[in-house]
């Protein structure tokens, strides 16, 4: 077995399924990039490393693969912090390969070098710094397991460069063993019983469902468990897409901009089934208000997150797939008329709606619009800022792996590049990218590489000059005194998006606003459209800091 | 209230750094660490005594276990073990109180391991309480130096017997689920 350590980690990268590489080289990782060379593996040359990471994360959530990713040593590495955090945040299966300089220039402050697995300790699901070429085909194997099983997350391997020049004899382990490292997938059985129990003797149950569904692939199983019981089902963030939001059980989004009625429901029902969730502070408003009436079950696979942030009457390890299909036979259909009746009223009464404010261009409707055009079966995905909180309020999902966002860390400059990895992932689906003016200057060089591999992604780009999250903000906390918001010296985007060879379209009015999104769903070009909104734009509802999840601000008209 | 953790962790370089870093950052307070290898040279014991009510250990048993180098992570604070911390303390000794220095060492079961013209330094083993309490005994003297190792644990009887056995269940790796 005569090969380098760099070509046993493409040899492992092929017996893994890695199809698609996304990278950006330098010195320390260039025998890394010679291996590749001579493999079937596609890689994606990015404009930034930064970049690469999140493309690997839009990847892996548009496939359900585990993304992957190259960079170099020292300032090739610390671009890619962002990235792993926001992977690691939102238990993305990511597997990020560093070169570093060679072992025996290891803690010399040498030219590029950087301790980055010191630095991605705290960020990454596990990291490796490989001193021994002998150990280099298990690592890999191991980072590919750590990454997808369990919770997934990042994993990260600092490859030195004499370690991937060396002979490597070792052949790849056909299987991985890790002592401390055993996830439980199988729920306890007397927990599952008491589970049913709860929910058969509730009156108002709400299901609660987050990433943790969609990452298990538990969508269908939820669906059976939802009708069986008629019980509502609301989803976190990241939980868009588990539950089809056309159905009449469907909730929508909870939380600090969840819809009302959905808000509403969680403060009334008797029991909340949690899946896949992790009450972060996002969603459950003041932590001694949330669901007061509920008795909260609360199902994830990783034990840390059950009790760390609610309390919970009824905990249960296990991953959600595993656990709803044992969950499912011990449950009998159930008619349940006043609270189905009790959450129409809800939302009759708490609608959700936008008001009368803003400029000729809305942007809720304007994602309305684009739910309805692709029936909400294209993949969405988002950077960070009210753009988000409108994708995920108006635009409508119904199937699994199509919103893809960066939740948890909220990294603006996400979408873009995720997009470029959804649409390699998914070249058959169209890939819509809902942006802002400020999020999509921090990743729009990637232009160049949708470019590049003509990837015919549409962008939504509402342009409101500001960084208009953050100035409402200011508006509601900060005495509406707006600092540090207002961009003078946007570029034009549509000339931009044709400077790349690109398609621009520019939307200033309303009745401008279908044909725009008709050509670009039409042209199977990468299409750039510029929404003009105002600035002034509010997302709502909105539950002030300190307040309950029913205690929201709403759109005065 | 105080908490004896006993971690078996893999012996390889930076998962210190991990534990170390686990308990910065998650703001828990840690009472003392130590470390060292076990019967079995792939594994180290860590005997951490940390700071915190129910939820909190809690969440450090279970944010420990999440760290793939570590291999088993067991709260024995309310097992029946045996604690142990070593403490050298350098200590003035004048001749004339020399005599009642030497009563205390007597008292504590300590020992003398290095005499100068006006020092002792004192070596002394024992469970917190102990250590504390010859600490202040010796303290009127003037206490110029110490070092304390922190603790270490064994479990009573038959039970600890974990290393070879009970490693790669599904029950060990999951304990504090
Ligand atoms: C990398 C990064 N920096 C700063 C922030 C803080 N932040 C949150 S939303 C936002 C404004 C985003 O502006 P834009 O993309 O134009 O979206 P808009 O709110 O205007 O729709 C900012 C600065 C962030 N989330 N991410
Ligand atoms: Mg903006």
């Amino acid at each position: 077995m005569a090969r380098t350590g760099a070509q046993a980690v493409i040899e492992v990268l092929l017996q893994e399924g890695v199809e698609i590489v996304f990278g950006y080289p330098g010195g320390a990782v260039l025998p890394l990039y010679h291996a590749l060379a001579d493999s079937p593996i596609k890689h994606i040359l990015v404009r930034h490393e930064q970049s690469a990471v999140h493309a690997a994360s839009g990847y892996a959530r548009a496939s359900g693969k585990v993304g992957v990713c190259f960079a170099t040593s020292g300032p090739g590495a610390t671009n890619l912090v962002t990235g792993i955090a926001t992977a690691y945040m939102d238990s993305i299966p990511v597997v990020v390969i560093t070169g570093q300089v060679p072992t025996s220039m290891v803690g010399t402050d040498a030219f590029q070098e950087v301790d980055v697995t010191g630095i991605t300790m705290p960020i990454t699901k596990h990291n490796y710094l490989v001193k021994d070429v002998a150990e280099l085909p298990r690592i890999v194997k191991e980072a590919f397991y750590i990454a997808r099983t369990g919770r997934p997350g990042p994993v990260l391997i600092d490859l030195p460069r004499d370690v991937a020049l060396s002979l490597c004899e070792e052949p790849i382990p056909s299987k991985v063993e890790i002592r401390g490292y055993k996830p439980t997938y199988k729920g306890h059985p007397g927990q599952i019983r008491a589970l049913a129990d709860l929910l058969l003797k509730s009156e108002r149950p709400i299901i609660f469902v987050g990433g943790g569904v969609i990452a298990s692939g538990a969508e269908d199983l939820l669906l059976k468990v939802a009708e069986t019981l008629q019980a509502p089902v609301a989803t976190t963030l990241p939980g868009l897409g588990a539950f089809p939001e056309d159905h009449p059980l469907s909730l929508g989004m909870v939380g600090l901009h969840g819809k009302p009625y959905a808000n509403h429901a969680v403060m009334e029902c008797d029991v909340l089934f949690g899946i896949g969730v992790r009450f972060d502070d996002r969603v459950t408003g003041a932590l001694e208000k949330f669901a007061p009436q509920a008795k909260i079950a609360h199902v994830d696979i990783d034990p840390a997150e059950i009790g760390k942030n609610v309390r919970v009457d009824l905990p249960l390890v296990g991953d959600a797939r595993t656990v709803l299909a044992d969950l499912l036979p011990l449950l009998k259909p159930v008619k349940r008329e006043a609270w189905l009746k009790r959450i129409k009223q809800l939302q009759e009464e708490f609608p959700l709606t936008y008001g009368r404010g803003g400029g000729d261009v809305r942007p809720q409707w304007v994602i309305q619009r684009l739910g309805e055009m692709t029936r909400g079966r294209a993949i969405i995905t988002t950077d960070v800022g009210q753009h988000q909180m409108w994708a995920a309020l108006y635009y409508g999902f119904t199937r699994p792996r199509t919103f893809i966002s960066s939740c948890g860390l909220g990294t603006m400059g996400y979408g873009f590049p995720a997009a470029i990895g959804a649409k390699l992932a998914r070249p058959e689906e169209m890939v819509w990218v809902i942006t802002g003016d400020g999020s999509f200057q921090m990743g729009m060089a990637e232009l160049g590489t949708a470019m590049e591999h003509e990837l015919p992604i549409k962008i939504l780009l509402f342009n409101n000059q500001s960084l208009a999250m953050v100035r409402q903000l200011q508006h509601f906390y900060y005495e509406a005194k707006y600092t540090a918001v207002h961009f003078h010296g946007n570029p034009d985007f549509v000339r931009l998006a044709e400077a790349y060879g690109a398609v621009g379209l520019r939307v200033t009015r309303q009745e401008e606003v279908i044909p725009a999104l008709k050509e670009a769903m039409d042209n199977g070009r990468l299409t750039l459209i510029e929404c003009l909104i105002s600035e002034e734009e509010m997302v709502y509802p909105m539950v002030p800091v300190g307040a309950a999840l029913n205690e929201m601000i709403l759109p005065q008209d | 209230m105080k908490h004896t953790l006993a971690v078996l962790v893999e012996n390889r370089p930076g998962v210190l750094t991990r534990v170390a870093g686990l308990f910065a950052r998650r703001g828990y307070n840690i009472e003392s660490l130590a470390v060292g290898p076990t019967e079995n040279p792939s594994i180290s014991r860590m005997t951490i005594v940390v700071e915190g009510d129910e939820r909190t250990i809690e969440q450090v048993c279970k944010q420990l276990n999440k760290l793939i180098d570590v291999i088993k992570v067991s709260d024995i604070t309310e097992d029946p073990h045996v604690g142990r911390e070593l403490v050298l303390i350098k200590v003035n000794a004048e001749p004339q109180v020399r005599g009642e220095i030497m009563q205390i060492v007597e008292i504590f079961r300590a020992r003398i391991v290095d005499v100068s013209r006006d020092t002792l330094i004192i070596e002394a083993t024992g469970d917190e309480d102990k250590i504390n309490a010859i600490e202040s005994a010796l303290r009127p003297f003037g206490i110029r130096e110490m070092a304390r190792t922190g603790k270490i644990a064994l479990v009573r009887g038959a039970r600890g017997k974990v290393l070879e056995a009970g490693l790669n269940s599904q029950e060990t790796a999951t304990q504090t689920g």
